[in-house]
């Protein structure tokens, strides 16, 4: 599965620039699904079963795109300003390298580092090696992503776009492994949930699931000095998502997941995220509303260049996705 | 009153005296969001004999069809806000002295000092502030907080204005050289640019033009009339800022101008409401091109136009903004060129004219 | 009619529902509704959905009556040495909360009470300032090794004050907001039963008003109503609310409106008030309601809207107070606002202003 993992991080997505995600994705899945299309905002669709008696149209969604920079002014130079796409912190930036869509490299720099102030990406570039306007290679618009290589640490893993390309690797592997379901199962890889789950809210409304999980990464409250405590910790297990910011899991399903997990020996953990949002709200808003849940995937150093998560907690969260998708769903 | 303007050759619709004198109706006249009642009835008024369907939805959102001929019309919705910001009045004090709040994003600097024009009827009103001669050096460093500025209509002001009554900045529309200086140009050069592109609408798509309502408070009348139009694909057509203007620092770059004025209309690949679709940015970048009309791509950043709400309608509409620059949105007195519209209207015109149903029948992608 | 009324609202003050967790207070309203209602039913997210069918003839136009029914309150984020580490669900004034009753629901319900440790086991910033809600904690009572059985991240702590009623027909309680307008709904459906209404009368009592507005941004659109009434508590004038977003406490109906509230539906409801000599007051929204209207207004192609308030004293906390004389007046002003309108009354709300 790391080899998965390591040709999803690398490959390039900012959000609303997810096609080469997409093709490396469709790839992937090849054979596993029964259908597989891409609706007018780009997210990937596959989908697999059939409902019977007791089945429902689940809806799973994996975002594809990730964080990254969308170039807005080239100066006499030929240095490039930037702004973000979606969440990035001007400190994970300083000495990043990016890598734009056309294959143009470059390095983020930053003039008169002061110690004492927090720093603005309006006050830092990126300097692709050009030495004017004219020989700069990107226009205004263009968009990166940040380059870094996947780092194998035996039981843990870090790379950048584990948010939330993780959560890709698990819905493709759950694909593939899933042998029976039930359900008519919707397996979406979404665009632009960085930007406000908009690819989400549209796959919903079309699919227009009876229940529908996201799956995404969450924070640990297992590092030195964390901001707030939170319970969540790498290898306790896949977590399963309460609340965050964005929207209040269906506790039918929640108890239903928990006891799912109980009975498939699967360890697994409580979420309750206090900043942060998923496509779960835009699967539970859709139409007439959705009952909504999120497996989610502890990691660290979200939206760094280094994110960090347990390699237990990735198998078993695909063992909790599959056990999840090929049994009855009951909500009471 | 109205500039000549040099007479360009071609089908493409032009700005001429007529269009002038509509803009300067559609400016003065107040179209607080929620409150968009003048506006609407200009623009009924206008189109009523041009398209095909005319509806007022149930947020008051003006829904009109032009239908093209032939087959495989692609279904285009255009957008353009017919609301404004301004001002409502929340209580009556002694003197004909009005409390009021802000409607929309205003920057209460804007405010002391100014004329407004209060309700239905454009009663005459000020914003007054303290004398200077009684201010100490403490209190200049504040900014006149809002619920301390007052809306003064006169002693002998009656029951004419109530609490609830909706107030604009009194500015009138007037022609500056190559420039339009009036209130609301945000974005009553997007309304009067969507009743020239009705009354030259081309004939290979369908034609569905919102004029919306609620766009300064949510983006929220563009998201049911993209729900009640269901369109492939939508341009909404704003007034976006020209920060064009000369850094504090002798020596320092303006970096951060958003647009500039006399560069043509300006095309969104991002803004903090939505990703442009890469195939009508596209589209919009070589139509300039090809033709000659002058474009650029507005700094991508953050703030929203109706795109933002439309994109994501049903099972999602491919979407674009573009906008016609101007300076000082939101304050008393905006600022635009002529030239910046005429091109605006000439390159959605051209643009428009090129949309066949291969344009949106790949995959979302560059 | 009113004995029965104000034990009805007592239950309703007692019994849990925090925002995405609706299932105690559903089912004391599913059984107030049932016989009042033709048919009852529960959207896919857990809205009641009640509907009193109309007796026109052809088609019948829809009237909606939206009333949220989830309450503000804390969720258990972490457990430490067998005290709770919380966070809020819906807007909580963190400075409310040292020394308030609360009951955590557990495997069991369990009483309990916010602590606020003292400031030397605080970071020094805090000084005498007020404790942030994430250095609050719950103490049941109970041993740690009996939370770890009892209680898990991610359950439920509802404010524990009991409802008290004061003098002149006011109550005082927590979750008034929106109780209260769940039962001036209900006092609607009950006039209802002696009157001809010739449309088709959908109460819903939604979810997660305060935490997504997901509820009203989901029911309308299985629905489709042709208007909207949202009735929700406003601000009443009281300690420390003096403005013009207050209305007189005891003093009549809020009559929305702005942005969110379709101005025909306004002016009806303004006149309907005056030929029943029910007091009332416009309540000024500006820009947004803050109500369910600011969802239901956009669903689907549009929903015209008004919203009805409740003016309440001390919003969001645990000692809420209403007269019922405005919950009252709200009940019956719908009521007859609904008994009026005909198969063609949609002609009047319109845009001509």
């Amino acid at each position: 599965m790391k080899s998965l993992i390591q040709k999803l991080v690398e490959t390039p997505g900012p959000s609303g620039f997810e096609y080469k995600i997409r093709d490396a994705i469709r790839e992937e899945i090849g054979n596993a699904a029964d259908s597989i299309r891409v609706d007018a905002l780009g997210n990937l669709i596959a989908t697999k079963g059939t409902k019977t008696g007791v089945g429902m149209r689940v809806m799973v969604s994996a975002h594809m795109d990730e964080i990254g920079l969308m170039a807005t002014h080239i100066d006499d130079n030929g240095f490039i300003r930037f702004t973000s796409i979606g969440g990035v912190s001007p400190l994970t930036c300083i000495g990043g390298r990016v890598l734009f869509m056309d294959g143009t490299r470059g390095v983020i720099g930053m003039d008169g580092l002061d110690a004492g102030k927090m720093p603005k990406l309006s006050n830092l570039f990126i300097d692709v090696g050009a030495t004017t306007k004219e020989d700069c290679p990107v226009k205004v618009g263009d968009v990166c992503g940040f380059e870094r290589p996947f780092m194998d640490l035996g039981k843990r893993m870090v790379a950048k776009s584990l948010d939330d390309r993780i959560a890709a690797a698990i819905a493709i592997e759950a694909l593939r492994q899933l042998k029976s379901t039930p359900h008519e199962v919707h397996f979406v890889f979404s665009t632009q949930e960085e930007v406000g789950l908009r690819g989400a809210s549209t796959a919903a409304y079309g699919i227009d699931p009876d229940v529908g999980f996201a799956v995404d990464v969450t924070r640990s409250g297992d590092t030195p000095h964390p901001s707030a405590k939170m319970a969540t910790a790498l290898g306790d297990g896949p977590a399963i998502k309460v609340r965050d910011s964005s929207f209040i899991a269906d506790p039918r399903l929640v108890d239903w997941m928990v006891k799912q997990a109980e009975a498939a020996g699967i360890p697994y953990q409580m979420e309750v995220l206090e900043a942060g949002g998923t496509d779960g709200r835009a699967i539970q808003m859709a139409r007439g509303g959705v009952p909504a849940g999120c497996v989610s995937i502890v990691c660290r150093y979200i939206h760094s260049p280094s994110e960090m998560v347990d390699s237990d907690d990735v198998e078993n969260a695909v063992k909790l996705l599959v056990k999840l998708l090929g049994e009855p769903i009951i909500l009471d | 009153m109205t500039k000549k303007l040099e007479v360009s050759a071609g089908k493409s619709p032009e700005i001429g005296s007529s269009q002038l004198e509509l803009l300067e109706k559609l400016c003065n006249a107040m179209g607080v969001s929620g409150d968009e009642h003048e506006v609407r009835q200009i623009v009924l008024e206008e189109i009523k004999l041009i398209a095909d369907d005319v509806k007022v939805d149930a947020l008051g959102n003006v829904l009109a069809t032009k239908f093209g001929r032939g087959e495989d019309r692609v279904r285009v919705m255009l957008d353009a806000h017919m609301d404004e910001v301004g001002f409502m009045i929340v209580k009556k004090h002694e003197d004909g002295l009005f409390q009021f709040e802000t409607v929309g994003g205003i920057d209460e600097r804007q405010l002391p000092g100014k004329a407004v024009l209060v309700g239905r009827d454009h009663l005459p009103g000020v914003i007054g502030a303290k004398p200077i001669h009684m201010t100490t050096a403490s209190e200049r460093k504040n900014k006149i907080p809002l619920s301390e500025l007052r809306i003064d209509l006169g002693p002998e002001i009656g029951d004419e204005v109530q609490q609830g009554d909706w107030a604009t900045f009194a500015t009138q529309f007037e022609i500056l050289g190559p420039s339009i200086k009036a209130k609301a140009l945000d974005d009553r050069l997007g309304v009067a640019t969507l009743i020239e592109l009705l009354k030259h609408a081309p004939e290979n798509i369908d034609l569905l033009a919102s004029f919306s309502v609620q766009e300064e408070v949510g983006l929220r009348g563009a998201r049911v009339a993209a729900y009640t139009f269901e369109p492939d694909m939508a341009i909404a057509v704003d007034s976006t800022p020209a920060y064009d203007l000369p850094t504090w620092d002798v020596d320092g770059e303006n970096t951060l101008y958003n647009t500039l004025l006399d560069a043509g209309p300006a095309i969104y690949a991002m803004d903090g409401a939505t990703i442009g679709d890469p195939r009508l940015v596209n589209l919009l970048v070589d139509t300039s091109e090809e033709e000659g009309i002058p474009c650029q791509i507005r700094q991508p950043g953050g703030g929203g136009t109706d795109a933002g709400a439309i994109h994501k309608v049903r099972t999602g509409i491919p979407s674009v903004s573009v906008s016609i620059p101007g300076r000082y949105a939101h304050t008393a007195a905006g600022l635009a060129r002529i030239s910046d519209w005429e091109n605006t209207l000439r390159l959605l015109h051209a643009a428009l004219c090129r949309v066949a149903p291969d344009l949106l029948a790949g995959e979302r992608r560059d | 009619m009113n004995d029965e009324f104000l034990p009805f609202l007592k239950k309703m003050l007692t019994a849990p529902g925090l925002s995405g967790f609706e299932g105690p207070i559903r089912a004391i309203i599913q059984e107030a509704w049932e016989p009042l209602t033709d048919e009852l039913s529960v959207s896919k997210i857990g809205s009641l959905h009640g509907l009193k069918k109309g007796s026109a003839d052809g088609p019948h136009p829809r009237v909606l009556i939206s009333t949220h029914m989830d309450a503000i309150g804390m969720m258990v984020t972490g457990i430490e040495g067998g005290l709770m580490h919380i966070t809020g669900i819906g807007g909580i004034d963190h400075r409310i909360l040292p020394g308030q009753p609360v009951v955590v629901h557990g495997r069991e319900d369990l009483p309990g009470v916010v602590v606020q440790p003292p400031a030397h086991l605080l970071p020094d910033s805090d000084g005498d300032g007020p404790v942030e809600m994430k250095y609050l904690l719950v103490d049941v009572g109970l041993r740690p090794a009996d939370v770890a059985e009892k209680v898990r991240t991610g359950d439920l702590v509802s404010y524990g004050q009991a409802p008290m009623e004061l003098t002149g027909d006011a109550i005082s309680g927590h979750t008034l907001d929106n109780r209260v307008s769940v039962a001036a709904a209900t006092l609607c459906l009950e006039m209802l039963q002696n009157r001809r209404h010739d449309w088709d009368v959908w109460t819903v009592a939604s979810v997660q008003e305060e935490e997504t507005l997901g509820g009203a941004l989901t029911s309308p659109f299985d629905i489709r109503p042709d208007i909207a009434i949202i009735v929700d508590v406003c601000f009443a004038k009281g300690p420390g609310a003096n403005d013009w977003q207050n209305l007189p406490f005891g003093g009549g109906v809020g009559l929305g409106w702005g942005p969110n509230i379709h101005p025909a539906l306004h002016k009806a409801f303004e006149k309907k008030a005056k030929e029943l000599e029910i007091p009332a007051n416009r309540d000024l929204m500006p820009k947004m309601s803050g109500t369910d209207a600011m969802a239901v207004q956009i669903v689907a192609e549009g929903i015209p809207c008004m919203v009805l308030g409740i003016p309440l004293r001390y919003m969001h906390t645990p000692v809420e107070t209403v007269s019922m004389k405005d919950v009252r007046r709200v009940g019956r002003l719908m009521a007859e606002f609904i008994a009026d309108l005909t198969p063609d009354s949609m002609e009047k709300i319109n845009w001509e202003e």
